[in-house]
């Protein structure tokens, strides 16, 4: 797949800014680079086309499950942008993830999450509720 | 403090614990204002962005690109550092010109308060089935995009497994993107339009990341299923929005997401008198956030619906600054007043009215126009003299603009009418 997308120009959306330049991103010998972008409003989006092209990458936000706070998931972020294509397999390591409240914002909850050299972090701080546990409690009993 | 009518009584209120009534409350204590309560009628504070769990927001006021919660908690942590009053689980009933309010929760019971200023904060609603009128049985498996991302991100529920969703807005595409990473199928996403509703980075990273396919110009026009959804017929539309009979095809589905819309919430306002704007549906307001009631203020999506929260929170800081000025006498009531007036392509433009004694150095209109634009001109005219253009290489209806001007153009001439206009080029 890759290979084809190299030798065809491609049109990409820029998600850097709400401008959402619709910019086209070829292969180009003669450019340092390696490649020549053209339709793009500004620098930003030059270096966001030839990475999304050889290397596309994302932040992934999710949630995981969690323990006597007041709500039952606590949202997560990837502190920094992970490649798309392990998305999906983040995904499942996340999703076996169990934590416990109290839980400050920031905290790493998964480090060098599938050896991406990035940690999944607390995007929020979550308080024990008292009345969660109480009625965790009366149920286990 | 107790007044001698045994109501109690602060010198601000803010209704609603958003980020706009986060940020009005912080703003009037930094400007003075002495005792500030914040009522919340939901269990904590943040509003609508503790579920907004994506990132993307605090790119202008913290350069820094955080999710809806981490916005939150900054202001809150804010909050309570400056020890302002917050009433949670509390929901405002009522609202009289008086600046008197009625509210209830369950350790005071009903109660009556009453402040010298009151910020309106209480943000938007989806707009839901019964404002686009699908006709059909009313199964279970309908949601607004907004009430699945609360399902989901915080309460931790899949809605469903086979989704279609109706609408393209901002939140819809991002719920599109969020249902398929919890391995729900998104079968296709409709637009009446010939564009989508929200930005096109959310269609690149929430539809064409994941292949969810998009149609243009398609609805829906009938729900199937008996209990739970189990289909919805969709058709394509014409130039007015309206099916095209003929063209319906079938999507077996188990349910179907409205993603259509949000209206600001204005009962409160319009029972205490409020006047309104037909176009936003929020308050008429002025510079200052200031409404047609003397004292009471409005900020946020209860004002105008809002894409980035950032411009919230300024606003926001207008209006707590405002009411800390009027608390302290200094906020001016009288002198030359100018009015904003949407030209061509403009649909409406926020702050209404502009009383030019009050403005800080600069002045920030927004608005939104009406269709796509690209390589166009927002051209600004006081009166009939052209004070600024703003080349704009594209324009969206569901992109707010903003034009910042110098004060100083205005406070040197005698202005009555300050009108935007959308300039198409070469014209
Ligand atoms: C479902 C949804 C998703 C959104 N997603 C995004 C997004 O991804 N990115 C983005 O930039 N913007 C998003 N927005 C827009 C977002 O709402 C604004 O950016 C911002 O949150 C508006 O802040 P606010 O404080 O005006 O309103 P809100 O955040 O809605 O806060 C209003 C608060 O007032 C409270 N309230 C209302 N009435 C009463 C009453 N009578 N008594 C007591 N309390 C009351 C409510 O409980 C609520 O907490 C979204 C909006 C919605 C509805
Ligand atoms: S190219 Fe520049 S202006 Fe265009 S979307 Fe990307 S960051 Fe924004």
């Amino acid at each position: 797949m890759r290979s084809e997308s190299e030798s065809k120009a491609k049109e990409i959306i820029c998600i850097i800014c709400p401008v959402g330049c619709r910019i086209i991103v070829k292969r180009d010998k003669n450019s340092s680079s390696g490649y020549s972008v053209s339709g793009n409003e500004c620098k930003k989006g030059e270096a966001y086309g030839i990475e999304e092209l050889t290397n596309p990458t994302r932040v992934l936000t999710t949630t995981v499950k969690i323990e006597g706070a007041l709500y039952n998931r606590l949202p997560v972020r990837t502190d920094g942008a992970i490649p798309k294509d392990k998305i999906f397999a983040c995904m499942k390591v996340i999703n076996r993830i169990e934590v416990k409240a109290p839980v400050k914002v920031g905290k790493v909850i998964i480090e060098n999450i599938l050896d991406t050299g990035i940690h999944l972090i607390a995007s929020r701080s979550m308080l024990r509720s008292m009345l969660r546990s109480m009625l965790r409690s009366i149920k286990a009993s | 403090m107790k007044g001698s009518d045994g109501v109690k009584g602060y010198d601000v209120a803010v209704i609603g614990g958003g980020p706009a009534g986060l940020a009005a409350a912080i703003e009037s204590k930094k400007h003075g204002a002495g005792s500030i309560c914040v009522i919340e009628r939901d269990r904590e504070l943040g509003g609508i962005l503790q579920q907004c769990i994506h990132n993307g927001f605090g790119l202008h006021i913290f350069k820094e690109d955080l999710t809806g919660p981490e916005y939150a908690e900054r202001f809150i942590d804010e909050l309570k550092e400056l020890e302002i009053t917050c009433k949670l689980d509390t929901m405002v009933l009522e609202l009289s010109a008086d600046r008197h309010m009625d509210i209830i929760n369950t350790y005071d019971g009903f109660m009556r308060i009453k402040a010298e200023a009151i910020i309106l904060a209480m943000g938007c609603r989806e707009r839901t089935r019964g404002a686009i009128n699908i006709p059909g049985t009313r199964p279970a498996g309908v949601f607004t995009a907004g009430t699945a991302q609360r399902f989901i991100n915080m309460e931790g529920c899949l809605v469903g497994r086979k989704i279609v969703m109706l609408g393209t807005g901002d939140i819809g595409l991002i719920m599109a993107r969020r249902l398929t990473l919890e391995g729900a199928e998104v079968k296709v996403v409709l637009a009446r339009r010939g564009y989508p509703g929200g930005l096109m980075r959310n269609v690149a990273q929430c539809l064409y990341d994941y292949n969810i396919p998009l149609l243009l110009h398609h609805t829906v026009v009938k729900i199937m299923g008996k209990e739970r959804v189990t289909g919805v017929l969709i058709a394509r539309t014409d130039e007015e929005r309206k099916p095209i009979p003929g063209t319906e095809e079938l999507y077996d589905c188990d349910t179907l997401l409205l993603s259509v819309g949000l209206i600001p919430e204005n009962e409160l306002s319009r029972e205490a008198g409020v006047k309104l704007d037909p176009v936003t549906g929020g308050p008429v307001v002025d510079e200052s956030m200031g409404t047609s009631i003397r004292g009471i203020f409005a900020c946020g999506n209860v004002v105008h619906v809002h894409d980035l929260v950032d411009y919230v929170t300024d606003e926001s800081r207008r209006a707590g600054r405002s009411a800390a000025k009027f608390v302290q006498k200094s906020l001016k009531e009288e002198g030359l007043l100018i009015k904003t007036k949407p030209g061509d392509g403009i649909r409406y433009i926020v702050p209404n009215l502009i009383r030019v004694d009050n403005l800080d150095d600069t002045l920030e209109l927004f608005m939104r126009v009406s269709e796509i634009y690209r390589n166009a001109r927002l051209m600004v005219k006081a009166d009939d003299v052209v004070i600024r253009k703003v080349k704009k290489m594209q324009m969206a209806p569901g992109e707010m603009e903003r034009i910042r001007l110098d004060s100083k153009i205005l406070k040197d001439r005698e202005v009555s009418v300050l009108s935007v206009k959308v300039e198409k080029e070469g014209t």
